[in-house]
């Protein structure tokens, strides 16, 4: 070893301050900082990012407070696909003004300063007439001048800012769903402004009680109050009658049923009244009671909808098109029109939209979208490729032997959407009281008749009426969807996104939880465990790996401060093996063991002696000339929060279990570092294997009959099936767009912290719940006696029920439900 | 008194215009993305800043 003499600039690399990456604000890995340089990036993405809005004059960006805090992952696809004819029929619409228009799904899109540079397109590309971005579902819309512009230019300069476009295939859906959304709007407005006029004429009727009021004129103020709140019933109100009709028939009960009951007595009754120029009205309570109500179901079918939003975003992330060889030639086709044995050509950066074996090439793909895996993966003649991957080093020739539904991609997506239709809607809370309220109700009702009936029959009709009036369960039926809205609300800001309010009821109960490995409980990127050598061969290792990008050199450049080294010369890199070159004079060699040992003209000899390692990491060996002289180890670290996480969601009452694609000896390492036994850690399962096997566990856990959720989590597409099969899918952060559309809940935030957050928030969320219906429950137990009493009258019902109603909104809002404090 | 005969006609004439222009801008898409144009006034331009030539185009719908 003292052969080997080193500059000391070297071997004293000394530790650099930590820098900020000057696009996204991340640590810049000390392997890539450069000297005398103002701006450091933490990837090349992120230079070419920062480099394109500079150029045009959108540096503004940079002055949001919170920006994308992730590095940007440009595809380098060319997305000709975007400008074949076979492309704009489908997905292009021409404008009357000349223009042609367009949706394009955004990968990446979080927030403002997202919108800021998505919608200054037209200023950096000329012909783009219009960009807007609709920052909840990550669609654009464009707007732009084909002769001026190709659309593959558009989305290349979105790819390079870090945003890669997919063209959005549920155009038709997505109209449907904004039309109905626009009319449950209309319905509501209409309903408040009557429910406001009519609430003004009841005042001036409970006025003059108190200070007099002509008889013409208590009339003339019925008569109006009726007149303003037919229209109410007739068209916003209509869906409640209609949805009590539909459950009637079908022989359930759900809250609509008494809603119904009661907004028809009160109005008929009312009516009646009216005419007849004697007894109460209700048409103050009624008008409140419809817009009220809307209001409830509004907001609930919002928290549904998002949920059915990302399903057909799936679909938007394999590619529309693809290269069929054909003779001599190449052709463009559309890839529907794609049969198996054609042969496609992928070039670099292309996603393949088949699946096939390699006929011809050799490269390296990346996996990201089925597996969640950044790493490439080598592929060469007769490897099997599949959909969905990209291309990322070299042309290759691929024969299909699976395309569209019969593509393994296709197939996972289909199981993501078959698990989610099968996932059975959960009967609420409320809905499951509905049968019990309604017999009371009416057995009330009766009561108060018969009773009245023998004391005086004048006043028995009005109050068995004012019973059913009283007694609707509106604050009832808006305890859950309030506290939902609520709960989503604050835990998005926690960085906690849920699409649907019954994954937080199904989460209120400990259950099974299954959690995926790579990227769930470890950081999901290698790095660097152990290391056994010099310093001095430490400082060379170095310098020659800071020339490469492979997953290892770059866990070496983070886990060494990286100074000034001797430039290395003849450095060459064999894929997915290792990397030699010349440093300082000496033949470095760093790879594979296989690779290292085989190198050379001369047979290595051991120059140390090795301990042996865990199964669960990856060894390199280092050779000098012809001695090995170092080894270091990688491995996927498990986060420094997993084990504290899982105690305590253990200590909930959960079961953990691992269920993993990875090595099983990896899986069973990981498991005992968490405590977690053997018999709950699964390695090596296959995406479908994983579904199987949530579904094996849901069902037992339906057979036990106890109602326990049985929940997944995880980050790839090799995960998304088993997420979509599970009770509750959770995605984590940094996983593929394609699992994270398959979860109903996305963790934006890092580790299993936040995970822990949304088990306690869901928990408070359904108590929270209760203590609304609770509320709500109270309030007509006290207009039930009050009803029967006869002591009733509009004027105590318009008071009871607004203020039902409002307990229970204060509960929601006051209730501390997504707190971010970790107590 | 008799003046409410008058009064609450032409009230809820008026009330039937603001029903009118909720319907119409609910029809026209007005509240279709709630997120984003709250978004847009934090985030734009300074003034006289790179934009001027794209003023008056290409926002309004």
């Amino acid at each position: 070893m003292a052969t080997l003499l080193l500059p000391d600039a070297l071997a004293s690399a000394a530790a650099t301050a930590v820098e900020a990456c000057a696009h996204c604000g991340l640590e810049v890995p000390p392997g890539l900082l450069v000297g005398g340089s103002t701006s450091q990036f933490c990837c090349a993405g992120c230079r070419a990012a920062h480099a394109i809005i500079h150029e045009h004059g959108l540096d503004d960006y940079y002055a949001f407070a919170r920006r994308r805090e992730a590095p940007v992952r440009a595809t380098g696809r060319t997305y000709e696909d975007f400008d074949h004819d076979a492309f704009h029929a489908l997905y292009v619409r021409a404008r009357a003004d000349g223009l042609v228009e367009t949706d394009l799904y955004l990968e990446g899109v979080h927030c403002a300063s997202c919108v800021w540079l998505v919608e200054r397109l037209p200023l950096a590309i000329p012909g783009v007439e219009r960009a807007e971005l609709d920052v909840g579902r990550s669609l654009a819309r464009l707007a732009w001048d084909p002769s001026r512009t190709p659309l593959s230019s558009i989305a290349h300069f979105l790819d390079s800012l870090g945003y890669p476009a997919h063209p959005f295939r549920g155009v038709k859906a997505d109209q449907m769903r904004r039309r109905e959304d626009r009319a449950a709007l209309i319905s509501i407005g209409v309903a408040g402004a009557i429910a406001g006029n009519v609430m003004m004429i009841a005042l001036a009727i409970y006025a003059g009680w108190f200070g007099g009021i002509e008889r013409e004129f208590e009339r003339y103020f019925r008569w109006w109050s009726l007149l303003l709140t037919t229209p109410a019933l007739l068209w916003p109100g209509r869906v409640f009658f209609r949805s009590a009709w539909v459950a009637l028939r079908n022989r359930t009960l759900h809250m609509d049923v008494p809603i119904a009951l009661a907004l028809g007595a009160g109005y008929l009754r009312g009516a009646v009244n009216t005419m007849r120029d004697s007894g109460p009205v209700y048409f103050d309570g009624v008008a409140t009671l419809v817009f009220l109500l809307l209001v409830g179901r509004f907001l609930q079918q919002r928290a549904q909808r998002a949920a059915a939003d990302s399903a057909e975003m799936l679909f938007s992330l394999t590619p529309s098109t693809a290269r069929v060889v054909e003779g001599d030639g190449v052709r463009e086709v559309p890839a529907e029109a794609v049969l198996p044995g054609a042969v496609l050509q992928v070039r670099v950066g292309d996603t393949l939209a088949a699946d096939g074996v390699v006929a011809r090439g050799r490269s390296s793909l990346d996996l990201s979208l089925l597996t969640g895996e950044s790493r490439p993966v080598a592929v060469e003649e007769g490897a099997e490729v599949f959909a969905g991957t990209t291309n990322l080093s070299a042309p290759l020739r691929v024969r299909v032997t699976g395309t569209g539904e019969s593509s393994r991609l296709g197939r996972i997506l289909r199981d993501v959407e078959e698990s989610a239709r099968r996932r059975a809607p959960l009967v609420r809370l409320a809905d499951r009281m509905a049968g019990v309220f309604i017999a009371v109700v009416l057995t009330l009702a009766v009561a108060a008749w018969v009773v009245w009936l023998g004391r005086d029959p004048s006043r028995a009709l009005d109050n068995a009426i004012a019973m059913l009036v009283v007694t609707c369960p509106c604050a009832l039926a808006l305890a859950t969807p309030l506290a939902m809205t609520v709960a989503i609300g604050r835990a998005a800001r926690q960085g906690i996104l849920i699409k649907g309010g019954d994954a937080l009821e199904r989460l209120a109960r400990p259950g099974h939880l299954i959690l995926d490995k790579t990227g769930t409980l470890t950081e999901g990127r290698l790095e660097l465990v152990s290391w056994e050598g010099s310093d001095e061969v430490r400082a060379m290792v170095l310098a020659l790996e800071r020339h490469s990008r492979h997953p290892a050199a770059l866990a070496l450049q983070r886990a060494w401060s990286a100074g000034i080294g001797p430039a290395p010369t003849d450095v060459r890199e064999t894929i997915g093996q290792g990397i030699e070159g010349r440093v300082c004079g000496h033949v470095v060699v760093v790879g594979k063991p296989s690779f290292v040992l085989e190198h050379g003209s001369r047979a290595a000899r051991l120059a140390l002696p090795l301990a042996s390692l865990d199964a669960s990491l990856s060894p390199v060996l280092v050779r000098v000339d012809d001695r090995i002289v170092a080894r270091a180890a990688f491995g996927d670290p498990l986060r420094p929060e997993a084990a504290n996480a899982i105690e305590r969601l253990r200590s909930r009452g959960w079961h953990v279990s691992i269920l993993s694609g990875d090595d099983p000896h990896v899986v069973a390492a990981t498991a005992r570092a968490l405590g977690i036994p053997d018999r709950d850690a699964r390695g090596g399962a296959t995406p479908e294997e994983k579904c199987a096997e949530v579904e094996r566990v849901r069902a037992a856990a339906t057979r036990a009959g106890d109602g326990r959720p049985v929940v997944m989590v995880g980050d790839g597409v090799n995960d998304a099936a088993a997420i979509a099969a599970a009770n509750v899918g959770i995605g984590v952060r940094g996983g593929a767009e394609a699992c994270l559309a398959a979860a109903d809940v996305f963790l934006a935030r890092g580790g299993l912290t936040p995970l822990v957050e949304l088990e306690r928030g869901a928990r408070r969320t359904v108590n929270l719940i209760r203590l609304g219906i609770a509320f709500s429950l109270c309030y007509n137990v006290l207009g039930a006696a009050l009803a029967f009493a006869g002591a009733i009258d509009p004027l105590i019902a318009a008071v009871v029920m607004p203020v039902s109603s409002l307990t229970v909104v204060f509960t929601a809002w006051r209730g501390r439900t997504f707190t971010g404090a970790s107590a | 008194m008799s003046v409410l005969y008058v009064l609450v006609p032409v009230a809820l004439g008026l009330v039937l215009v603001a029903v009118a222009a909720f319907v119409w801008s609910a029809r026209t898409g007005q509240f279709d993305d709630l997120t984003t144009p709250a978004l847009r006034p934090l985030i734009d331009d300074r003034p006289g800043h790179a934009r001027e030539d794209k003023q008056g185009e290409g926002r309004g719908e």
